[in-house]
């Protein structure tokens, strides 16, 4: 039943992967290093390497600061607050790197709405300018990354027992001490695996820092597109991809070293593996590191007014609220500003001046972007078909049988994620120049399959996990048929979580740039790569308008996934 | 021996408009085994959760040996918390997990290793020490969650329902464990069961809950043999319930006539007051119950005929099921010891059922006092 996901994955990944890092050891007269030597013959390239460490590791280290106490407060409050704050987490995590960017150039453009702000506070005279530099590609990294940072720490947070706090609390210990000597330990796998996802994604990031960026700011994946699109040296473009798999080859095996990367998936260690019985000098230092922290918070809380007669012991504090919605505020702001700004005359500058729907008209009239959005919303859809067709016979296999080396094709499966995207991007250019199949929807169709099936597979997962097969047991002994227990009641009950992987896949796909930056080559654009073209050209109101749509599209997408969500678990 | 007594004062809490726990008092006498016991959402750990200050109770008053720690945080109340799930922290060993509590309390690292060992001795675990929780059978960490509560001796100790999760056999292993600490150390200790029969074998009084509020409390043989309600009478044991009317009330004892009974008997009453004419409810525990002529029929008060439906011998007890002749009484049940060599029962045999007056227990009917 695996037969088509391992197809796929290796004519679509590993072959393409392979055949780009073959090409970047064998030049026209066979074996060469060359293209190494060019590599590191200047500190060019070894300089734009440390610029993208820099700026990954700065970026990581704050979507995990800021994106903690996020996670923690969604993981504590009531089933409302946290489907609303959820909502808003998730309509960023789901809004396009394009058009967060996008709307961030605005943002801080020199008429955009801080500038303004800041003068009309008589902070400035004269309009700063926040854009092209660290800061602003900072600013637009952790907007992209931060929500992946919540939502990996939140799957940890949430299988953490509430009652152990309470335990220690019995036990005497204060809320700062039970915070760092027990919720904080726990917490610690999900803080390591938002901290591996963001820090792998924003290695392989080229859009924020292209367009939030300036020349200083230039990242890894920019100089492969560089030299793919302009001088077509397929040598060098290998050799940087290598250089970068490398990075994150290393990453992972530290990772693996100090953590052991089963805990990647958010999944607590099993329950029969013995744990390390770590009782060295680290193991000393950080205990006395968290009893100190503990004791300090304490000290800090004490000196608080006490708020605590008539509090629930299980509220969090309003300063926590309030950090949370502004950070949120932070993140969705942007886009949210796009949309007065679509609907105004006066262009992109802050305020909005009247009211026009010449953007829109623009946009709809123009075929350019009218055949973008039909054959993003085509290739969306095949992925998502194709991406359950292949990806759920997998996910039975996983779960139900006793295949060996599960662990094993687990990690095969999830490798798309973890390889940076824009090297598959690359050699599926390679291998779809070949085949005949640059500018065609089905070429694109498998390429985005190749990355949206691990996320049908790890969805269709844990779906599978939770589904209780007695009741095919229950079917199968009231008389149906293997096939008939599947469609009067596998599929029912499973339906709505195949819903949702495929939208999943869908929005995956529809959002996809990457590999439509290259596969698409030049005519048939999908929404994104026309996006992607215009945004390169000029900063249009026109653009804005076309935000405005996909940012409403994305959060119906939202609703209906979350309302499928929510119906598959009342069950 | 560390001991406090705990007085709670008409304690209420509600969540939005749904009352978990109406408002409620009650006294526990220091070096008390007092058990809450009562049917699913009764709000037995809500009056737990209160006890323990890990949620806050929207009126009412907590009193600890007379100071009042209705505002005090959980960690200052030095109350012990056996948690249902045993709560231990899977990220720190037994020893660890033990020591915790200690540590909180800045007890100094050689008497804190003194004490946690002494605690693995109590429980009878002294070679796990190294472990972690999820090396443990769930009966081994419900004897380390034990542990835990018990090396900083508070001077309470609540207990929710900590032998849920065992089997029989451990489960009654482990009640002789909690008497065994109970006896040793004099602690005070609220516990939490559904379980009936524990709450008679352990508890110095059983507080019955139902539906938010106390429904009777006292000493087992209280509950089981002078139940208030018909709601007590049900919940504790296997019981008789035949409706009746009082005629008359003499000290302790009552003239009463059973539905659709001609002939007049005798009970006594349950430490209610009842005045004649009323309509009754008489308890007869089926052990009770006399079948034939057994008992020495001159001093039997009460008198039924019935047709045996089943009979059913588990173990040691053998049980009648019987349908009375008269009409409208329901279906009544009678156990004895089981005896070997014994003439067997037929099924649809007439059976004569009697019962001594001071086995049966007038209750008012509808809710008790
Ligand atoms: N956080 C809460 N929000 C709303 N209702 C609650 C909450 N906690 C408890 N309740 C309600 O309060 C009532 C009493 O609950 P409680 O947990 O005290 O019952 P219990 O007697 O311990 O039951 P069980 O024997 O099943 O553990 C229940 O009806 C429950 O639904
Ligand atoms: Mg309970």
């Amino acid at each position: 039943m695996g037969a088509p996901l391992v197809l796929l994955l290796a004519l679509f990944l590993v072959y393409p992967v392979g055949q780009l890092l073959l090409l970047s050891v064998y030049g026209d007269n066979g074996f060469t290093l060359a293209q190494y030597r060019q590599l590191f013959a200047s500190s060019v390239y070894l300089d734009v390497l440390l610029i993208t460490l820099n700026i990954s590791l700065v970026t990581t280290l704050v979507c995990v600061i800021t994106g903690y106490p996020i996670a923690y407060l969604i993981s504590v409050v009531d089933k409302e607050r946290k489907t609303t704050l959820l909502f808003w987490v998730l309509l960023s995590f789901w809004t396009s790197f394009l058009v967060r960017a996008f709307a961030w150039i605005v943002l801080l453009g020199r008429n955009g709405v801080i500038n303004k702000l800041l003068i009309s506070l008589g902070i400035i005279s004269s309009p700063a300018s926040l854009l092209y530099n660290f800061g602003s590609v900072l600013v637009g990294m952790v907007n992209a990354l931060l929500p992946l940072a919540v939502l990996t720490m939140l799957a940890v947070m949430e299988n953490i027992d509430r009652t152990l706090p309470r335990a220690a609390a019995t036990l005497g210990a204060r809320p700062g001490m039970a915070f760092w000597r027990i919720y904080f330990p726990l917490s610690l796998p999900g803080v390591a695996a938002a901290g591996i996802m963001v820090f792998v994604t924003a290695i392989g990031f080229f859009i924020v820092p292209a367009l939030l960026g300036g020349r200083r700011e230039t990242m890894i994946t920019q100089l492969i597109i560089d030299q793919v699109q302009q001088t077509m040296n397929w040598g060098f473009a290998g050799a940087i991809s290598v250089l970068l798999l490398f990075v994150v080859f290393i990453v992972f095996a530290a990772y693996d070293r100090l953590l052991g990367l089963s805990t990647m998936t958010g999944a607590a260690a099993p329950r029969n593996a013995a744990p390390s019985r770590s009782s060295g000098p680290l193991h000393k230092a950080g205990d006395a590191l968290l009893t100190l922290l503990g004791a300090v918070s304490d000290r800090i809380l004490r000196l608080l007014p006490s708020r605590r007669r008539d509090r629930n012991p299980d509220q969090a504090g309003m300063g926590l609220q309030a950090f949370v919605w502004i950070m949120l505020l932070i993140i969705s702001a942007p886009t949210i500003l796009m949309i007065p700004l679509s609907f105004g005359t006066g262009g992109l500058n802050w305020p909005p001046q009247g009211f026009t729907l010449h953007w829109y008209e623009t946009v709809l009239s123009s075929p350019l972007w009218t055949q973008a959005m039909l054959r993003s919303l085509m290739v969306g859809l095949g992925t998502g078909l194709l991406a359950m067709l292949i990806g759920t016979p997998a996910a039975f296999l996983l779960v139900r049988s006793d295949i060996r080396g599960k662990a094993a094709w687990l990690a095969f499966i999830l490798s798309p994620i973890v390889v940076p995207r824009m090297i598959i991007a690359v050699g599926l250019f390679y291998v779809f120049a070949r085949m005949g199949l640059i500018g065609s929807a089905f070429g694109l169709i498998l390429g985005h399959t190749v990355v949206a099936v691990p996320y049908v597979v790890m969805t269709m997962m844990a779906v599978l996990r939770n589904y209780d097969t007695r009741l095919d047991h229950a079917a199968q002994s009231l008389g149906a048929r293997p096939f008939a227990t599947l469609r009067y009641v596998t599929f029912p009950i499973l339906g709505a979580g195949m819903m949702s992987s495929f939208l999943f896949a869908f929005a995956t796909s529809f959002d996809e740039l990457t590999i439509a930056l290259f596969a698409t080559g030049g005519l048939n654009a999908t929404l994104p790569k026309q996006f992607w073209d215009e945004v390169t050209l000029e900063v249009s109101p026109a653009i804005a308008a076309v935000s405005t749509c996909l940012f409403v599209f994305m959060g119906l997408l939202i609703f209906v996934a979350e309302r499928l969500r929510r119906r598959a678990a009342a069950r | 021996m560390v001991s406090s007594s705990l007085r709670i004062h008409e304690l209420c809490k509600r969540y939005g408009d749904f009352v978990a726990l109406a408002p409620t008092s009650l006294d526990v006498a220091s070096g008390e085994f007092l058990t809450l016991l009562g049917p699913s959402g009764s709000g037995k750990t809500t009056l737990l959760s209160l006890i323990a200050g890990l949620a806050h109770p929207d009126e009412g008053r907590i009193l600890i040996d007379d100071t009042d720690v209705t505002h005090s945080p959980a960690y200052d109340r030095d109350i012990g918390v056996v948690f249902q799930n045993y709560a231990l922290f899977p990220h720190m060993t037994i020893e660890d997990n033990i020591a915790f509590p200690l540590k909180m309390r800045k007890v100094a690292d050689a008497e804190a290793r003194r004490r946690t060992a002494e605690a693995l001795e109590t429980v009878r675990l002294p070679h796990v020490a190294k472990r972690y929780p999820r090396e443990l059978s769930g009966g081994q960490q419900q004897r380390i969650a034990l542990a835990r509560c018990i090396v900083y001796r508070p001077a309470i100790i609540l207990m929710d329902e900590p032998l849920g999760a065992l089997d029989k056999k451990l489960r009654d292993q482990m009640q002789l464990e909690i008497k065994r600490i109970h006896r040793e150390l004099g602690t005070t200790i609220v516990y939490v069961t559904h379980d009936q029969e524990e709450a008679m074998t352990m508890s110095d009084r059983i507080c019955l809950m139902n539906a938010g509020a106390i429904e009777q409390l006292g000493t087992p043989e209280d509950l089981y043999f002078r139940p208030r309600s018909v709601f007590v009478a049900d919940f504790l044991g296997e019981s008789n319930l035949l409706s009746a009317t009082v005629r008359g009330v003499d000290g302790d004892g009552l003239d009463i006539v059973l539905a659709a009974q001609a002939a007049p008997s005798r009970a006594v009453g349950n430490g209610g007051s009842f005045a004649a004419g009323e309509p009754i409810k008489v308890m007869v525990r089926p052990q009770n119950l006399v079948v034939g002529d057994a008992g020495g029929g001159g001093q039997l008060s009460g008198r039924i005929s019935g047709r045996l439906l089943d009979v059913m011998i588990s173990g040691s007890l053998t049980r009648l099921y019987i349908a009375p002749e008269t009409v409208g009484m329901p279906q009544l049940v009678a156990a004895h010891p089981t005896r070997s060599g014994a003439a067997p029962y037929e099924i649809g045999q007439l059976l004569s059922l009697g019962w001594h007056a001071a086995d049966a227990v007038a209750i008012r009917d509808g809710k008790g006092i």
